[in-house]
């Protein structure tokens, strides 16, 4: 007989799978998108490191575009920007617009 | 070699956690902590355990540092009381969801207001519903038992659930006993060693406790955890079996005393049971049917057992040590949900006593003895529920 779904369940809700919230995408909670700006952009990559999921990508030590399916639009990024010449390379806009 | 020793029932359960030497213990050292711990730090100050000793600013700080190091792999002990567990409440449930085999003896004190640290059961009875298994003590003996049995129930890779040893506050945990140690040896063999299923500390394969489960998954997740509590009556009997072979003593899920024949019967726990057990043989010599059925296993409670053994009772009286108010003492409502399958049921009755330190004295059993042959005669009850032991 096949085994009931909480049967199944790892005891004590452990998680054995390393690094599995890549699975659990969380982007659509987002009110506010950020948008980068690139050429405002000194590859910092502060918005990398303050970013407390994982929408920020970067590639070979630089950063791309933003991964809004895990991007809540909390806006740490756009603030933690320094940007180029008092030009933020990371501004908030409101989803939908 | 077991020797005797003339002990209170904090000393007898601090030595069973030297004997056991858990790794890690995190506790909150002043009242209302009782000396058990006291006691167990003295131990590690003098290298008697290499437990890792770790000071906390409160019982919720304590519960949640065992909870850690129980998931990091370690073997976990702690103690509290009253108004320390109370603190804990919410680090409970987390260690019983968790799965998290922590072992925690427990000083049965009252809960305040008004302040008061004396014996009773609020604090456990508070605590029912955590998920934690529940082991009662009647005297230091069993409790220094029940301690060392906890380890191997609690640990047991089908059950992987935390423990609570309770004992009565002062009257056992205070007062100084005869008690029998058991070998260290014979004890170290016996709990054996303990391996984490989980650990965190494996770091070549990470892991995460304590996820967010929300309306997907949740209600399984409970599912899961009543499934287990059903394997634990057998657990707690196998070990038991084992035990009995080690020390010559013999455990069950709860004790019956006089019962096979009694017409009238209390359920009572803890160190009150002992006071009964007095006054039973009294009316016992005096040609009245009366039984004692003490529970040692509170939580998972084991319905069927106690049904069966109450069966032939004519009337049952549930003394309490704790009140639900607004409601009956907590020990009844198992009692009732033991008993409501049966087609011929006990007439059934709740005393609370001794709350907050209140003597029970033999004269009360006497009193709740007579009122039970009376009910058993009327078939009938005047007052389902009734404080006794009140000062005029």
């Amino acid at each position: 007989m096949s085994k009931k779904l909480w049967e199944k369940l790892t005891p004590g809700s452990v998680i054995l799978e390393a690094g599995n919230a890549v699975k659990f995408k969380t982007g659509s909670w987002r009110a506010f998108r950020p948008k980068w700006i690139e050429e405002n952009c000194i590859q910092c990559l502060f918005c990398w490191i303050y970013c407390p999921d994982m929408a920020v990508k970067v590639k070979d030590g630089k950063r791309e575009d933003f991964d809004f399916d895990f991007c809540k639009g909390c806006g740490i990024c756009a603030l933690e920007c320094p940007g180029k010449k008092g030009k933020k390379a990371i501004v908030m806009e409101e989803e939908g617009k | 070699m077991s020797k005797i020793v003339a002990v209170t029932g904090n000393e007898a359960v601090a030595e069973a956690l030297r004997q056991i030497n858990p790794d890690v213990c995190a506790a909150y050292p002043i009242t209302p902590a009782t000396d058990l711990m006291q006691r167990f730090s003295g131990f590690i100050s003098n290298g008697k355990v290499k437990t890792e000793m770790v000071l906390v600013e409160s019982e919720h700080s304590a519960m949640s540092a065992c909870i850690g190091a129980s998931a990091a792999g370690g073997r976990v002990a702690t103690a509290t009381s009253s108004q320390g567990l109370a603190l804990m409440w919410e680090m409970l449930f987390i260690a019983a969801g968790d799965r998290l085999p922590i072992i925690m003896p427990v000083v049965n004190r009252a809960l305040s207001a008004p302040l008061n640290i004396h014996g009773d059961h609020s604090d456990t009875m508070g605590a029912r519903d955590s998920g934690w298994i529940q082991l009662y003590s009647e005297n230091a003996q069993e409790a220094y038992h029940n301690t060392i049995q906890a380890f191997r129930i609690g640990e047991h890779l089908d059950i992987r659930l935390p423990v609570m040893v309770c004992m009565d506050g002062f009257i056992v945990s205070h007062s100084i006993e005869r008690v029998e140690y058991l070998d260290d040896k014979d004890v170290q063999k016996f709990v054996g060693e303990y391996k984490q299923v989980n650990p965190l500390l494996d770091i070549d394969n990470p892991k995460s406790y304590g996820p967010l489960i929300l309306t997907d998954l949740y209600h399984e997740y409970k599912r899961a955890q009543h499934e287990v509590m059903t394997k634990v009556k057998d657990v707690v009997l196998k070990v038991a079996d084992d035990f009995e072979k080690l020390s010559g003593r013999k455990y069950g899920l709860f004790e019956e005393y006089r019962l096979d024949d009694a017409e009238i019967a209390i359920v009572i726990l803890n160190s009150a049971a002992g006071t009964s057990k007095d006054v039973v043989d009294q009316y016992r010599d005096k040609g009245i049917k009366a039984g004692i059925l003490k529970p040692r296993l509170f939580r998972p409670f084991p319905f069927e057992e106690v049904a069966e053994a109450l069966k032939n009772v004519k009337a049952v009286a549930v003394l309490d040590r704790a009140d639900s108010f607004g409601g009956y003492g907590p020990l009844f409502y198992e009692i009732c949900g033991a008993i409501m399958p049966l087609e011929k049921k006990p007439l059934l009755i709740n005393k609370i006593y001794g709350l907050g330190g209140r003597d029970y004295m033999p004269e009360q059993a006497e009193k709740v003895l007579d009122e039970l042959s009376e009910i058993a005669k009327a078939g009938k009850i005047k007052t389902v529920k009734e404080y006794i032991g009140v000062r005029e």
